[in-house]
This record gives C-alpha cells, structure tokens and sequence, in this order.
C-alpha cells in the first residue's frame, strides 16, 4: 500500500496540509512541456531550419498497449492519412522519435516500456493517449496499473477520450509539432537530468527490477 | 582544363545521383500515396526526412564495423557512379569510364550490400542477422539472370565498355532492347530484386523484421545509409538506361543546350522505367524467401539462357 505513490493522499486518516504539499511536491511531474525553457527568441537560423525538418518528420514508435493501438491504424492508413504531415511509422526505438503511449500501463508493461523509451535516440518525445495515461481513467482503482504516466515517462503531449478518435490524434501530432518548432519539446534531456527521480517512481511500482545498472543509452 | 572539368564534373555527378534519387524516393512515397487514396507526404518529404536524420544524436556504439558500414554502402555506391557514363560524349559527366566497365561495375555492386551486411552482423540484432540471410539469398537468385542478360549483350556485341553500346545505340538509332528483347527482359525481371519493393521486400520487411539490416541504425547512420541507397537506385536506373533504352544525351545540341536536353532525356527514361518496379510493388503482397528465389531461377534465367542463344545466333558485329 505505501509503495505505491499513486495511493499516498488516500492514506488512512485526514492527511495534515503539511503532508498535501509535501507530497505535491514529491509528486508533481518534472519534465513537462511547460516548465521547459521557450527559446524561440533565442533561436539561431541553424535551430529554427532543423526544428522545421524535426516537425515535419516524425518517425512513430507505436507501443501498442490498451485499446488505443486500434486508432493507430486508422489514423496512418487512406482515411486520415497522417503521413501528409511527414508522420511514418518507424520499426524499431533506434529509428524512432516518437513514442507512442496508446492507453493503459501495466506494471509489467511499464518496465518495457521504459526499457523501450531509452533506447530511443535524442531528441525523442512521448505521446500519451486516452485518460488512463492521464489519470487511470476507467482503471483508477485498479491494483496493476498506473495511474499518471509523467511520473514515470516526461511526457510531451496528452490527448484526452476514451479512447480518442484518429482526428484528436492527428490534432496531438500537430500541436508536438507546434512544441517542437517552439522548442519546448524533447524530454530526453530533461529525462537523464532527474533521473534518481524517475528511477524512484519506478522502482516504487516495479516490483522485480532487474535493469543493468550501467545504462548505455 | 580538361582535369579541372573532370573534378567538377565528378562533383556534378554526385550531386546529380544524390538529388535525383533522393527525388525519386519522393516520388514513389507521392504515387504510393495517390494510388491508395492518400494525399501523400510531400515530393521532398525524403530531404527533411533525411536533414531530421542527420541532426539527431547519437548516444551509443555497435562497435567499429557498425561505424564503418553506412560509409561503406555510401562509399560503395559512389565508387560505381563514377563508372557509369551519365550521358553519352559528355565530357563533364564520363568520370573514370573505361573498357571494361561492364565486368567491373557487376562486382562493385555487390559491395554495398556486403559492407551493409557486416555492419549489420555486428550490431548483433536477431532480426539484423536475418535480413541478412534472407538478402545474401536474394542476391543469389537475382544476379543469375541479371549477369546471363549482361552476358548476353557482351556476345552480342563483343564489347565490356558502356560506351561502346551508347555509341553503337548513338549511331545506329536502335535501341539494344529491339536488338536482344530477352535480355531486356531477364534483365528487367531482376531489377524488381534489385530494387527491393513488393513483392521482393523480404530483406528490410518493417513487420516481421523490424527493418531488417538497419534495425539496430538510427540516426545519422540511417540518413547515410538512405543517401547510399538513393544514388545506388539512380544507379541501376542509369545503368539499364544505358544499356537498353539507348543512352542519354542523344542530341545535336552542342554546349550547354546539348547537356540540358541530355538530363531531360535521362530524368524522362530514368522515371519511366522506374515507375515499373514502383508500379509492380502497389499491387503485390509479399514472397517468402524460397518464393522469391525460386522465381529468380525460372524464368528470368530461362529467359537469360535465351537471350545468350540469341546472341550467339545474331551476332551484331
């Protein structure tokens, strides 16, 4: 029960305002797109062209876990034709810079899934569907599943539903585009920085951690 | 002076196979698209694809082979370019032609291939390993007919030079393809392996082989590998232009004029004999392995042996 960071308000007993904070602060995710640095001013000519060639080429990793995986499909293939806005699917996480959250996370899926995003090559960005990456969304109360990805993963873009309809994920993909023209996309950096903080989370809930400690990403 | 034109025109050429090829890479992902139904990326799609490729970092090391293999596919694939004459009596684009090229260029083409296939060995992917197997197999089976069809031409005529077949197409008016069609045809056949789209993408097959060789090589490996790829496509498509379709640059014109409407002439047959494999590719589902050379051994060579006894009985000189 105390393991799990997701249950830690619910402890038994009123929770003091002290410990509200505490763990709000404990708890909030650290690598989202707001609280990066917008350099748009600061941009040189050299940035802004490779931005633009980073926005309109987005190599897609599609991990297919929940119901989500369905709506990929539809949103590459001649209905919704996402490769009009440079978007492919890519095979492996080498080749990939987008990573691609399609529903609910096991525990047990979380751990590849970590293993999968760190094999990814910089800069990379995370797209998190449905509102079970956001909040548990049906599974809120379940035992194996988390709840708020960005604990885990930085996450760049959320699309709400249940699940989202290939238009909303055409719509993510375009507002990732806007964030990385801007510069504020890419947590990979970002990643490594706080890294005893992710691995904290993690290690919360993945109960048989057996990753090499010499990461070679 | 003469030095000096051929280092430019050297220069010339790269970036001629480079941008055409990477253009036509475009192309096909635009017919793809408008044969399915789909808007399509783009034409230049491949370019931003390519500048997105080469700017990423890279954060970790296959060992020394995984380095060296993208540079060899590229090394390889400039190394024949420079054999091939792009337009006939163009002194800017002859490069280092010589007798014989025929022979040589038929070796040098396996090379890129090999360089990518010890690269991919050292990565040490399963799915890599694989590609691999399955691409060595293919080749086999694709270099019977095509090396029976070159044969054939080398008979027919008694030459190993390139130029001597554009010079023999320059004056006579008639294309090699009306003097041994067989051979145009086993030739033609193999180029579908060549060119490695459906339904002879066994080697790079993104569903079941997660990308094949280049399963382990993102990044900047990949874009070097995707430029290779693009000068080594416009090099088939210019080596069957050459030898079949009568060459480029087939004009009076002299100076500028005569080169301009010497790439015109070379874009048009490049792209119309490259819709062919693109076009075969759209509707056909995917060979297995066994499959794939089992077609290779049939009838492309049976028409390969063909061209060979046609050559023997209509000799042209």
């Amino acid at each position: 029960m105390t393991n799990n960071p997701d249950k830690h308000i619910k402890t038994i007993g009123i929770p003091t305002e002290e410990e509200i904070r505490q763990a709000q602060i404990d708890f909030a995710p650290r690598c989202t797109s707001a609280g990066r640095v917008n350099d748009k001013e600061t941009q040189k000519i050299v940035q802004y062209i490779l931005n633009f060639a980073r926005k309109h080429s987005l190599f897609v990793l599609a991990y297919g876990t929940g119901c989500g995986a369905i709506e990929i499909p539809a949103t590459m293939t001649s209905r919704y034709d996402a490769e009009r806005f440079g978007i492919r699917g890519a095979a492996t996480p080498r080749q990939a810079d987008v990573l691609l959250i399609t529903g609910y996370l096991s525990t047990k899926t979380l751990k590849r899934v970590i293993r999968v995003y760190e094999q990814m090559q910089d800069p990379k960005y995370v797209m998190a569907f449905g509102s079970c990456t956001i909040n548990g969304g049906m599974y809120f109360d379940s035992y194996n599943t988390i709840k708020a990805l960005d604990r885990y993963l930085p996450v760049d873009v959320y699309i709400a539903g249940c699940m989202p309809r290939p238009e909303s994920v055409i719509r993510g993909f375009i507002k990732l585009q806007e964030l990385i023209q801007n510069g504020n996309a890419g947590g990979g950096k970002c990643y490594r920085d706080n890294l005893d903080w992710y691995r904290a989370n993690q290690q919360k809930v993945i109960k048989n951690w057996n990753f090499p400690d010499e990461y070679n990403w | 002076m003469i030095l000096t034109i051929k280092i430019l025109g050297a220069f010339l050429t790269a970036i001629l196979a480079f941008t055409v090829g990477m253009f036509y890479g475009g192309l096909r992902r635009k017919i793809t698209a408008r044969v399915q139904n789909r808007v399509g990326p783009p034409v230049y799609q491949n370019f931003l694809d390519l500048l997105k490729l080469q700017a990423k970092e890279t954060n970790i090391a296959h060992g020394f082979m995984g380095h060296i293999a993208p540079m060899w596919i590229i090394i390889a694939s400039m190394t024949v370019l420079m054999f091939i004459p792009i337009l006939h009596n163009g002194l800017w684009f002859d490069n280092l032609t010589f007798k014989g090229d025929l022979i040589f260029i038929l070796y040098m083409m396996v090379f890129g291939s090999l360089g990518m296939a010890i690269g991919a060995g050292q990565s040490g992917n399963p799915n890599s390993a694989i590609g691999v197997t399955r691409g060595l197999a293919m080749m086999v089976g694709y270099e019977i007919p095509f090396v029976l069809s070159l044969v054939a031409i080398m008979i027919q005529f008694h030459t190993t030079s390139l130029q001597d077949l554009m010079q023999y197409q320059h004056e006579t008016g008639r294309w090699i393809i009306m003097d041994n069609p067989f051979a145009f045809l086993a030739a033609l056949l193999s180029s579908l392996g060549m060119f490695r789209y459906s339904p002879f993408d066994i080697v790079g097959a993104p569903a079941e082989l997660a990308s094949g060789p280049v399963s382990e090589f993102g990044g900047k490996y990949l874009g070097t590998m995707m430029s290779g790829g693009a000068v080594f496509a416009f090099i088939k498509l210019v080596l069957f232009v050459d030898i079949f379709l009568g060459g480029a640059g087939n004009t009076d014109l002299q100076g500028v004029w005569g080169i301009l409407a010497g790439l015109g002439e070379l874009l048009l047959k490049t792209f119309l004999f490259y819709m062919i494999p693109v076009f075969i590719g759209l509707v056909s589902p995917r060979f297995r392995t066994e499959q794939a050379i089992r077609f290779f051994w049939k009838w492309p060579s049976i028409l390969g042996i063909v061209a060979i006894l046609w050559a023997v009985f209509h000799p042209i000189q």
